[in-house]
């Protein structure tokens, strides 16, 4: 279990009557939630929820319909491009499918994150820093190899790699343990759980796997119906009477 | 139902449109991807040469050796060099090679794209901090339209230099004396128009292709047709082009 930061802390993402539907699928209806600085806010909810389409608003990907999203304080909506790109550096987005580009090497797959900040920052050490990436997921080895001799397990933890590589101060994690053993999903729990730690960064992690819930999550929020259903930490969602809720920890 | 067929062609004309708007808007303004256009331009032609090089030297040597006869009906035999050049450089192989590249570039644009965007690559570049459409839309336009025009001068001289073998089939004539009768007919002002041309079909076949991919939908199953649609569509487009091309020259006396 992951200790609960102080509450007092401020919000680094908040979102206020989210709205978005595509069609008559009305996918998220009044959705409100804060991220505190410095927290992991586990995202429950069945598969089709909405949970995937959450963390695209938040990051700019989607559009939604109504309703706001602020991150580190900013409307994400109203941000011109180059705002968005700037707020897009500091917020590190895993997608469901890993998303890595085919046509590059696991080692421009990294570097490709990279190359915004080369004429800024003195890149003399991107070597280092991709190592010091793949060393962190395990995964040194690969770092010529192309996306397609990968397993899918390896995919998942290069994109993980690739997420991580900027530092950023906020992590969207959409699933990032599935189709891992529970041995290495174990690890990269604890991976995110060492880089919460280090460099105070705060996280939306979407999951399904209880055991990645138990070892990262501060706070949970369930997504039931488009709406946030209920909150509280491990303990006090797992203890809850309400069938809907009860039926995540079983 | 075909009103229906007509609406969609009409709307997907309008968003081509606008992509192609942005695509001027963002084409000409920082940060320029550099690398990335070089490695198209290789890409592009380093695909396409050996078929369209070879294509060059079969038109030249057939054309050459069909055309033949109807001269040497007039007697007209030593005119051969010359007619046959003209019509090689001011439009058989500018057109034919736009083709090649339609279906060769152009579908490799649709599908390589498509699948990127079905596979989220294309949010993932958005997402760190990447513009998609810079990196993979104005690179490759500006590579298929610097690449159609180099492509189709060694295609003019490849295609020449079939001709003159298939000159050299049906009477002896030395490459001197040949290359003197096809320079006393064929004149800057017939290549000017078919390089110009050229680089209109290289942004139809970049553009469309490029739209085909960006707006691929339905997963795997779209890539196909993404890739299928950009070679009709670039296809058809060429010889619109191609049409649009004779018709302005003819009206400026290019000739
Ligand atoms: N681009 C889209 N166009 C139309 N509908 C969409 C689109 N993206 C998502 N949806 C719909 O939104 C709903 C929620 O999708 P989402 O991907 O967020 O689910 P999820 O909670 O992430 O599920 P999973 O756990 O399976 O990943 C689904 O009903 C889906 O059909
Ligand atoms: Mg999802």
């Amino acid at each position: 279990m992951n200790e609960n930061p102080t509450n007092t802390r401020p919000s680094v993402i908040q979102i206020k009557d989210l709205k978005k539907s595509f069609g008559e699928n009305y996918v998220l209806r009044n959705f409100n939630v804060d991220l505190k600085e410095g927290e992991n806010l586990v995202v429950l909810g069945k598969s089709g929820s909405g949970k995937s389409v959450l963390i695209k608003c938040i990051i700019g990907l989607m559009l939604p319909d109504s309703g706001s999203v602020q991150v580190f304080g900013d409307e994400v909506t109203d941000l011109s491009h180059d705002d968005l790109d700037s707020m897009r550096i500091k917020v590190g987005f895993l997608f469901q499918s890993n998303a890595l580009y085919d046509s590059m090497t696991v080692r421009e797959n990294l570097e490709f994150p990279l190359r915004r900040h080369w004429i800024k920052s003195e890149m003399t050490n991107v070597n280092d820093m991709v190592m010091e990436a793949l060393t962190n997921v395990g995964l040194a080895e690969t770092v010529d190899m192309t996306p397609a001799e990968l397993s899918g397990g390896m995919r998942k933890r290069i994109a993980l790699a690739r997420t991580l590589i900027l530092k950023p101060k906020i992590i969207l994690y959409d699933e990032p343990t599935t189709g891992l053993d529970p041995i290495t999903g174990k690890e990269i729990s604890h991976l995110m759980l060492d880089i919460q730690k280090k460099y105070n960064t705060s996280s939306i992690i979407i999951s399904h796997d209880m055991n990645c819930v138990k070892i990262t999550a501060n706070r949970i929020v369930v997504l039931i119906d488009g709406v946030c259903y209920a909150t509280g930490t491990y303990d006090e969602l797992s203890k809850s009477t309400d069938i809907r809720v009860k039926q995540f920890f079983d | 139902m075909k009103s229906s067929a007509l609406n969609r062609l009409l709307v997907e004309t309008g968003e081509l449109y606008s992509f192609a708007v942005r695509f001027f808007r963002e084409g000409f303004r920082p940060r320029y991807e550099i690398a990335e256009l070089i490695r198209q331009c290789f890409y592009i032609g380093n695909k396409t040469l050996p078929l369209v090089g070879l294509t060059g030297f079969i038109m030249g040597l057939v054309i050459t050796i069909q055309s033949h006869p109807s001269l040497e009906a007039f007697g007209a035999q030593s005119w051969l060099p010359s007619v046959v050049s003209v019509s090689l450089v001011r439009e058989i192989v500018p057109v034919i090679t736009a083709l090649i590249c339609a279906g060769k570039i152009g579908s490799g644009i649709g599908a390589e794209l498509g699948s990127m965007k079905v596979t989220e690559q294309i949010d993932a570049m958005e997402v760190s901090g990447t513009n998609p459409f810079k990196y993979l839309v104005v690179t490759r336009v500006f590579a298929a339209m610097l690449m159609l025009p180099l492509l189709i001068i060694v295609c003019d001289t490849i295609s020449l230099y079939g001709s003159f073998l298939g000159t050299n089939m049906k009477q002896v004539i030395t490459f001197h004396l040949f290359v003197n009768q096809v320079f006393e007919k064929l004149s800057f002002g017939d290549v000017l128009p078919s390089i110009i041309k050229s680089f209109f079909f290289g942004f139809a076949i970049g553009i469309i292709g490029c739209f085909k991919g960006f707006n691929t939908t339905n997963g795997t199953e779209g890539v196909g047709r993404a890739a299928n649609s950009a070679v009709v569509a670039c296809t058809f487009v060429v010889f619109i082009i191609d049409l649009m091309a004779a018709q302005i020259a003819d009206i400026l006396h290019i000739t």
